[in-house]
């Protein structure tokens, strides 16, 4: 497997805070990854440097083995990275199924893959079958609960068909099967190929999910290998427990 | 070449004063936009509002206008928290400020200048004072009064202004507001009661500043337009809500319409703001003293 | 309805009101007509960047009145046909709101706000230094008595500026049911979520912002002819810039029927009201009706009778609810504690 995702010596400053802190990362293609970290360690920040939203002042990402620190985020999506925003950001004035379609308009077709009319509105309506959300088609996303309202950002960054894909707190607030459905989910686009990054604080949703395990302090990353192996590091039990 | 030393230095003292002036025209805005985020583009229609009522009982009462300014502070002052109270309940809180409000202010702005097109007419209208004729001479420089007395005014409300901020604990709970709500709201303090005292006081400094610019020129209704992209290029220069920042950017700017006004010609002014603002906005948005 | 057939609907409409305007023979409704039809293309125009993208644009004025002075200086060149003017006044508008938008469109939407806030200000500085076309003093064009085969002037320029308006709402009706369309929704609701989804957001904001612009200059390019008089202080006044976003915002901005019974009404009213009370009480009734209306009715008259069709609908659907209920409580007929008198 080739490396999917490199991150070289990331650095992200607000003013005088230190966000992330000479952070090296790299993902192979059809890994699937947990990102783990106290509030506030700089995961969230880390996802927008690697999507675009956030420009990173030191360090480099490559993805599919180009360099895309001058990309705006659009692009990167265009190439292949889709992300799910931590507190659901939907377009409030579209219908559901309107949200999951602007990827298909504007990532997918930019890519060549264009779909018809008709078969846009299906592949719309399979999207949000995958995260249940198939019967709320038609209404706006200020009829949504906020657990819908997740998995709505869930379907919306899956319409994008990503080569990465990054659900940031994709389960926050979600019963036991409702984390069992996303995982699952999450775990079917893996088989098909898609790369996941998982960050979430649910452990028992990360453990059972990732085959790595990346673990952020404070801006810094502490440990990187298999799950148990991280788990048992004295570094992290100190810096999980401490807090 | 003496003659045209001469001018240029007049040129930078009077550019300097008038600045001292400008700073007093925006710190409202620097208040307003730069800390509470609140794009209130209708400041310029309040400073002519405080130019009328300045004008009204200079002309009725023989008052001096700056008195006149400070005692109707309190009703400018008023006038803004119920602006604010509006702005909160119909936009700000239901997320909806950005085009809905900007057309609000815009509105008023509009409302505020018919008004007073229709009650005064668009003859230009001034004051008396004392102060307003003399000139003292240094050597080749001339200080005209009328410009010297509301720089000196303007800086002094600005040195008040800058005082409450940082020394009082309004002023401390006004910085704060902007940066971190829940931080206010852990120490008991209702963010939006200090916006509204904040966005009040922007709208306090209008009367002041109204009673300025009728000191300085004759008025009419439509004057306050000149001001819009002069206000905002200062603001945005000056590095959004600094009031220090605020002064200089204001000076820098009377400093460079005065130079255009000497040697291009008064008719160009008006453009040098937005020429100024425009750059800033694609050079460096973070204003001159920004981060 | 597919774009061919509103066309022609459009022409339809446009060519009964025209020749009801001719059978009436009176020319006032040809002046009067011009000006509301020059609405209909300003508040369209306002509406695509503002509505459609959430990007407030104060420059009506300003890329009206860069129209109007292309025409003014062409003119003094040499006379040019009206409609080859359009395209030119439209196209220089284009430029210029395309390079507003690239400077300022990056930043946060308030910044685009202000600078257009200023651009009329500085247009009006240009033009009153320019002597070419006529400085402060103004500049006079005699418009032409009558033209082939539409008699008076007056009719064939209203001609004009009805297809002008025609051309507008179609534009804008392209658009809302075009990618594009989406594309701006995306960046009204949410920018960083509209990047995320792939959408070029910068890319987009010029496109509006330039449409926007050209169809301002083109409705601007006939009026020196209009007018016959033309000053910088009244071109480039605040009264275009409220009038193209009051008419908007009280149609609704959601789509392109909002601006057209936005510019109808208020222009209309305008048109009637200038014959009885002065202008400028006309300009402060525009004015607090946008106040209000962005207050108590943000979605202006379309959201209203959105609003009242549901209401209506779900008082339907209530309705039967009691029904149901009476029904329900219909076995005990007596006795049944009612409700108290």
């Amino acid at each position: 497997m080739s490396e999917l995702l490199e991150v070289a010596n990331l650095g992200k400053r607000f003013g005088g805070f230190v966000a992330l802190d000479n952070i090296a990362l790299s993902v192979r293609a059809g890994e699937r990854l947990g990102l783990i970290g106290p509030n506030g360690s700089g995961k969230s920040t880390l996802v927008n440097c690697i999507c675009g939203t956030l420009r990173n002042e030191q360090g480099s990402v490559r993805f599919d083995g180009r360099v895309i620190d001058s990309l705006p985020a659009h692009r990167r999506t265009r190439l292949g990275l889709a992300r799910s925003f931590q507190l659901p950001r939907p377009f409030v004035s579209l219908s559901l199924m309107d949200n999951v379609r602007i990827p298909l308009l504007y990532t997918v077709a930019a890519r060549g893959g264009r779909h018809a009319g008709a078969a846009i509105d299906d592949h719309c309506h399979r999207l949000l079958r995958e995260v249940g959300l198939e019967a709320k088609a038609g209404a706006l996303p200020r009829d949504l609960t906020q657990v819908e309202m997740r998995k709505l950002e869930l379907a919306r960054a899956m319409a994008a068909e990503p080569k990465l894909l990054i659900a940031d707190e994709a389960m926050a607030g979600l019963t036991h099967s409702e984390i069992e459905d996303i995982l699952a989910l999450l775990v079917r686009l893996n088989e098909q190929g898609v790369t996941v990054i998982l960050i979430e604080h649910i452990m028992r949703a990360v453990m059972s999910f990732s085959r790595r395990l990346v673990v952020l302090v404070s801006g810094r990353k502490i440990a990187d290998g298999p799950p148990e192996e991280v788990m048992r590091d004295p570094e992290v039990e100190r810096a999980y427990l401490g807090q | 070449m003496i003659f045209s030393f001469n001018l240029l230095i007049n040129a930078i003292v009077s550019g300097i004063l008038i600045g001292g002036f400008y700073a007093a025209v925006t710190c409202g805005v620097s208040l307003s936009f730069g800390i509470l985020d609140i794009v209130n583009i209708a400041q310029p229609a309040f400073i002519i509002l405080g130019s009328y009522i300045a004008y009204t009982l200079n002309a009725s009462l023989g008052l001096d206008p700056i008195v006149i300014s400070i005692i109707v502070l309190p009703a400018f002052y008023l006038l803004g928290a119920v602006i604010y109270q509006i702005y909160y309940l119909a936009f700000e809180r239901r997320g909806q400020e950005s085009l809905r409000g900007l057309a609000f202010f815009f509105g008023l702005l509009f409302i505020t200048e018919v008004t007073l097109v229709l009650y005064f007419g668009v003859d230009y209208r001034y004051v008396q004072a004392a102060y307003i004729g003399p000139t003292w001479h240094f050597g080749a420089i001339d200080v005209p009064l009328r410009i010297l007395v509301p720089c000196v005014v303007s800086l002094l409300m600005i040195a008040l202004l800058q005082l409450l901020l940082s020394r009082s604990f309004i002023g401390r709970a006004i910085m704060a507001v902007a940066q971190d709500q829940l931080a206010l709201r852990l120490m008991a303090v209702n963010p939006v009661r200090i916006k509204r005292i904040a966005f009040g006081i922007s709208i306090a400094t209008a009367s002041l500043a109204g009673a300025f610019l009728i000191i300085i020129q004759p008025v009419e209704p439509s004057v306050g337009r000149e001001y819009i992209g002069r206000i905002f290029a200062i603001c945005v220069l000056g590095g959004m809500g600094s009031l220090p920042g605020t002064v200089i950017a204001a000076m820098l700017i009377g400093i460079v319409e005065s130079l255009t006004a000497t040697f291009y010609g008064p008719s160009w002014a008006p453009a040098v703001s937005f020429g100024i603002l425009l750059l800033t906005l694609a050079v460096r948005p973070a204003g001159l003293l920004g981060r | 309805m597919r774009t061919i057939p509103f066309l022609i609907v459009c022409l339809a409409v446009g060519a009964a009101v025209f020749a009801g305007a001719i059978a009436s023979g009176n020319d006032y409704l040809f002046f009067a007509g011009y000006v509301v039809m020059q609405y209909i293309v300003l508040a369209t125009a306002w509406n695509i960047l503002g509505g459609y993208c959430g990007y407030v644009n104060f420059g009506t004025a300003g890329f009206f009145g860069i129209g109007a002075y292309v025409t003014v200086a062409i003119h003094q060149w040499h006379p040019l046909p009206i409609p080859l003017l359009v395209v030119l006044g439209g196209a220089v508008s284009a430029v210029i709101g395309y390079g507003m938008g690239y400077l300022t469109l990056r930043l946060r939407g308030a910044f685009f706000a202000i600078a257009t806030l200023a651009l009329a200000v500085v247009l009006e500085t240009l033009v009153v230094n320019w002597d070419y076309v006529g400085g402060s003093r103004g500049a006079y064009i005699v418009r032409p008595e009558a033209i082939a085969p539409f008699g008076s002037y007056i009719r064939y320029m209203f001609m004009i500026m009805m297809l002008l308006a025609i051309a507008a709402l179609t534009v804008a009706r392209l658009i809302e049911r075009s990618r594009l369309g989406y594309g701006l929704a995306t960046i009204r609701d949410d920018e960083l979520a509209a990047e995320a989804a792939g959408v070029p957001t910068l890319r987009l904001k010029l496109i509006a912002t330039t449409i926007s612009g050209a169809l301002m200059g083109m409705a601007g390019a006939p009026f020196p002819y209009y007018i016959g008089y033309l000053q910088p202080d009244s071109t480039f006044g605040f009264d275009y810039a409220v009038n193209a976003i009051a008419m908007s915002v009280i149609g609704g901005t959601t789509s392109w029927v909002g601006p057209l019974i936005g510019a109808v009404l208020l222009g209309s009213l305008q048109q009637l009201a200038t014959v009885t009370i002065s202008s400028a009480v006309n300009l402060l009734i525009v004015g607090l009706l946008l106040v209000f209306f962005v207050i108590v009715a943000p979605n202006g008259i379309l959201g209203l009778i959105h609003k009242y069709w549901q209401h209506k609908s779900d008082d339907f659907v209530g309705r039967r609810r009691v029904d149901l209920a009476a029904a329900a409580a219909a076995p005990a007929p007596d006795g049944a504690p009612g409700a108290p008198p």
